[in-house]
């Protein structure tokens, strides 16, 4: 029975985002609502990760699969996609690789100067 | 055979769970990052839906029940994000920072291609939120005036695209650090990047679903002033 409440409170948690994402008049999807949602309960102790973790890790494992069927929907967009394939193609090449980069490389360089501060600090008491 | 499988509820599903199983297979027989199960996947089930003439919708008619959990696992994200909170905290300035520079490369780079290739106004706002979620992206691109079905697309594209290369990225601009893994997965290619993250370690995956939420946001407002520009 275990599994069964783990999924029921996820279930309510996403309902109440997609009561959120209907009375707020901005684009933020239900899952994202969801997600803060879960956030705070877990952070105030509202709900105890024993209360979701099991049936949470499964649905995160099996995540890629969820993907498919928007995936395989690409058949249907081939049309509309058409006319301008070529820029389209060149520019989600370019910029997946420009994002991943820069948000990687800015970060990483962000830790490494912090632990060198911290690391000067203690040199010099 | 084909009126059946049109009918079927179960047919749907069924070959998106197999087609991902096969995948599976195949990338522990070879090894090979472009040999991704999700992309294998995908491929494997248009070729099944060219072959036997069966309509996107049909096939749908069973596979919106795998996507109908699409909502809850992304809710689970808050979980593994939860258990890195104390990292969070501790490294608050160079997540803030990280996932704020890819935003801004992000519509940068959509930005000057769009100058280069000279795209109509509307082709500029339809990439614009290529990066983000599914469906935050819509949203921003219908409240820009863009073609939402193309976004749709260019966001899939986007994830499948930075699954399957990340790796590779990584080691070109040598990023090593787990937390800088997981905001670049997750702020270039949100879910399905996120899909990937997961693989690689628990930080990758709470800081790329961290990276989902935050850039998303930052998205839907950078987006609407990058908007603008042309």
């Amino acid at each position: 029975m275990k599994y069964l409440k783990q999924f029921c409170i996820i279930l309510l948690i996403s309902f109440l985002g997609e009561l959120l994402h209907i009375l707020i008049p901005l684009p933020i999807p239900a899952s994202v609502y969801g997600l803060v949602l879960m956030l705070t309960a877990l952070c105030t102790g509202i709900l105890k990760l024993t209360q979701v973790r099991e049936t949470a890790d499964f649905l995160i494992e099996i995540m890629p699969v969820m993907f498919i069927p928007a995936a395989v929907g690409l058949l249907e967009s081939w049309s509309a996609l058409q006319p301008i394939w070529l820029p389209v193609i060149v520019v989600t090449v370019l910029t997946t690789i420009i994002v991943m980069a820069a948000t990687g490389r800015v970060t990483q360089y962000m830790i490494h100067r912090s632990h060198r501060q911290k690391m000067k600090g203690a040199d010099t008491p | 055979m084909k009126a059946y499988l049109a009918d079927s509820v179960f047919f749907g599903a069924v070959i998106s769970l197999a087609a991902y199983e096969a995948g599976l297979l195949i990338r522990r027989r070879f090894k090979l990052a472009v040999l991704n199960p999700l992309l294998i996947a995908t491929v494997c089930v248009m070729a099944v839906l060219t072959l036997f003439k069966v309509e996107y919708r049909h096939y749908n008619e069973g596979a919106r029940y795998i996507s109908y959990l699409l909502t809850p696992a992304t809710v689970c994200l808050a979980v593994p994000l939860y258990q890195q909170l104390m990292l969070l905290r501790k490294n608050l300035k160079a997540v803030a920072g990280g996932i704020t520079a890819g935003v801004l490369a992000s519509l940068a780079s959509v930005f000057v291609l769009a100058k280069l290739f000279s795209l109509t106004h509307e082709q500029y706002v339809t990439l614009l939120p290529k990066s983000i979620t599914t469906a935050i992206g819509m949203g921003v691109s219908e409240e820009l005036g863009g073609i939402s079905t193309i976004t749709v697309a260019v966001i899939i594209v986007t994830g499948i695209l930075g699954n399957v290369i990340a790796e590779s990225v990584f080691k070109i601009f040598r990023i090593e650090e787990p937390i800088a893994k997981g905001l670049a997965l997750g702020t270039a290619s949100h879910a399905i990047g996120t899909a990937k993250a997961m693989e690689l370690g628990e930080v990758e995956g709470a800081m790329s679903s961290l990276a989902i939420a935050v850039a998303g946001l930052m998205t839907v407002v950078g987006a609407s002033l990058f908007a603008n520009l042309m």
